[in-house]
Parts: structure tokens; sequence; C-alpha cells
């Protein structure tokens, strides 16, 4: 896979698509992403654990905004509740942006069960999840806020090696 | 002072404050006590009530945000509190209903008796901590709390319930969501 994505051209598809607020957990897979936002006025709330991202994005969205949360997989395992008895129940959308650490399980241990996983985990709760090449990501991002939009649920986007450079 | 009366006590002098209630006996006790539709009764989720309550302090910097949170659960979120003593939005109220234990199950002990969590508080960096025992002692603590920029960490010390709890959250999980986004809008 060519690395052809770029952290501004994915904030410029999210911007398209109505996000206003960002927080999450850093990830090398996201970072220029995460980079990017840190300049940009939308700007970029830091978490220190997946969950709370999650819980200040359902903040941000009662109050008007449309959220997206950052993280990498392995903090999917902190957010499963925040997901299951708080978004899902509650009406309450966000995109995941989520770096797919273990993808086809060439990674270090600790990211080879959860590669192996992550998307049927979400998909049992019933989140649909997308998993772009680089240059379908922004279509990958409008069709998930589209969803969150008609259904008010979570969405997840998983950005495997080389798509965000 | 048992937990339900400290809830009453504050809950009873909420104005315009938007409230996110911690799961259990203290969103059923809001609920009983002073219903409204600026609050969000969190029926799940544990640990995120301040979270939810910081994302809307971020989102609308103009709101007061009072959050009732109990010692529980501030202990099994304790990343809130770095947060928001670091982001510090000015009008956000952390209330914290400590009797020492996970009294919706059943009283079992946290750790606040041995741990003081104002003193976490004030080393996450809240600039206003505040600590309380009593109804004079509360209702004291919440007139100066009003007139400090925040954000506020308010300790209430207050004594598990006995006796039959309030009823469940009426309210379906949605109906909460778009009631209290409605209270927002106008």
């Amino acid at each position: 896979m060519t690395a052809v994505g770029t952290g501004s051209e994915c904030l410029a598809a999210l911007k398209a698509d109505g996000f206003n607020f960002f927080t999450g957990v850093a990830d090398s897979l996201i970072g220029s992403l995460i980079e990017e936002l840190s300049r940009d006025p939308a700007g970029y709330v830091p978490a220190v654990r997946e969950d709370l991202a999650v819980g200040m994005a359902a903040g941000a969205y009662l109050s008007g905004r449309w959220p997206a949360v950052l993280m990498q997989n392995s903090g999917l395992g902190y957010c499963l509740n925040a997901l299951t008895s708080l978004n899902l129940i509650y009406r309450i959308p966000v995109l995941m942006i989520v770096g797919y650490r273990g993808f086809e399980g060439k990674d270090a241990p600790e990211h080879v069960v959860m590669g192996a996983h992550c998307q049927a985990i979400l998909e049992e709760v019933g989140i649909s999840v997308e998993v772009p090449n680089s240059k379908d990501l922004p279509q990958a991002i409008a069709r998930a806020s589209a969803l969150m939009r008609a259904k008010r649920v979570p969405a997840a986007i998983l950005i495997r090696p080389g798509v965000l450079s | 002072m048992t937990t339900r009366e400290a809830i009453g006590l504050i809950a009873s002098q909420l104005k315009e404050e938007l409230a996110v209630c911690t799961t259990g006996y203290t969103s059923r006790d809001v609920q009983a006590l002073r219903d409204r539709p600026e609050n969000f009764y969190m029926i799940g989720s544990m640990g995120l009530a301040a979270s939810i309550g910081l994302g809307l302090a971020l989102a609308k910097p103009d709101k007061k945000v009072v959050v009732f949170d109990g010692d529980g659960a501030v202990l099994m979120g304790l990343g809130n509190l770095p947060m928001v003593g670091s982001l510090r939005p000015a009008h956000f109220i952390h209330i914290v209903l400590d009797n020492e234990v996970f009294a919706s199950t059943g009283n079992q002990p946290t750790y606040s008796n041995s741990v003081p969590l104002e003193a976490l508080a004030r080393t996450a960096g809240y600039p206003v901590v505040c600590r309380a025992e009593g109804p004079e002692e509360i209702s004291k603590g919440w007139a100066q709390i009003l007139q400090q920029a925040g954000p506020v960490f308010f300790l209430v010390k207050c004594q598990p319930d006995s006796g039959r709890p309030m009823e469940r959250v009426r309210l379906d999980p949605q109906t909460i969501t778009s009631r209290f986004m409605e209270a927002l809008r106008t």
C-alpha cells in the first residue's frame, strides 16, 4: 500500500463533513492527523484514556458539536463500556478514528490479539466499521458521518499502516 | 447528613446550570428531588460523568456545568482530574458526594476514607477546592463557589442513606438525550 493520504487531507475531509470537536489518545498510525489538528483552530483535546475521550465527545455532542475521537485500537477495550452503556443507548453519535495496530498479525505481540479481533468486537456490539485505503478515506468519513446523522450511533474508521502519512 | 439530603440541598439551589449526574443512586436522587430538563442522568458508563461535563464545558464555555459525582466514580475516572485541572474550564463545578462507599451496590468500601479526594483535585490543578460537611457548610460553600472562577472541586462528606432507594430513572436514555439537548437550545 502506498502512503498517499496526509493528515491535512484527512482533516479537510473531516471538516467537510462537519466535524468540529476532536479529542483522543495519541497513536503513531494517526499521528499526522493529530499533529495537523494541534496546529488547527479546530483544536485537539488530549485525553488521558480513551473512554474519557468518548465521554468528553458525548458532552460536546450534547451541546451541539459533531465529535471525533482518535485512538489506537488498544484503547477500544477501555471504550467498550462507554460505547455500549452511553453512546448506543442514549443515541449519542461519535466518529472513532482508530489506528489499526496488529493488522494481519504483523506487529508487536501486544497488538496481535486486538488486531485480529477489533473489527469483529465493534461489529458485534452494533458499530459499523470502515477500513479504507488512502484514496477512499474521505468517502469513508462521509459514509460514517451520514450513518451517524441518520441513526445517531457511533461509527468507526480503522486506519491501517500506510493509509495516513 | 445523608447523601440524599446533601443532593437535595444542592439540587434545590440550581438555577440555569446544566447538571450531569453520575450513575446509580445519585441520578435517582436528583430525579426524585429536582427533576429538570437541564439534568443529564447517566445511567451507565460509571466514571464518565466528569468527562461528559468537561466536554460540555469546553464546547459551551459560557454555560455553568455542574457534575454530581461520587467518591467511587471519581476514583474510577481519576484521569478526569488532571484533564479538568489543566484545561481549566472556568464554569465547571465538580461536586463529589463522598460517603466512602459504593452505595448503589450495597455500601462496599471505596478508598476515600484514607485518600482525601480534595487533595488529589488540588494537586491535579483545580484552582478552587472546597470541602463541606453538614447543611450549613454546604450552603455556605455553594454560595461561595458561585462567586468564583473555576473549575471548582466541591467535596461533600456525607453518610450513605438507609432504607428504600429512590425510583429508577424513569426516562429512557434516548429521551434523556433529546430533552437535555432541547433544554440547551432554548
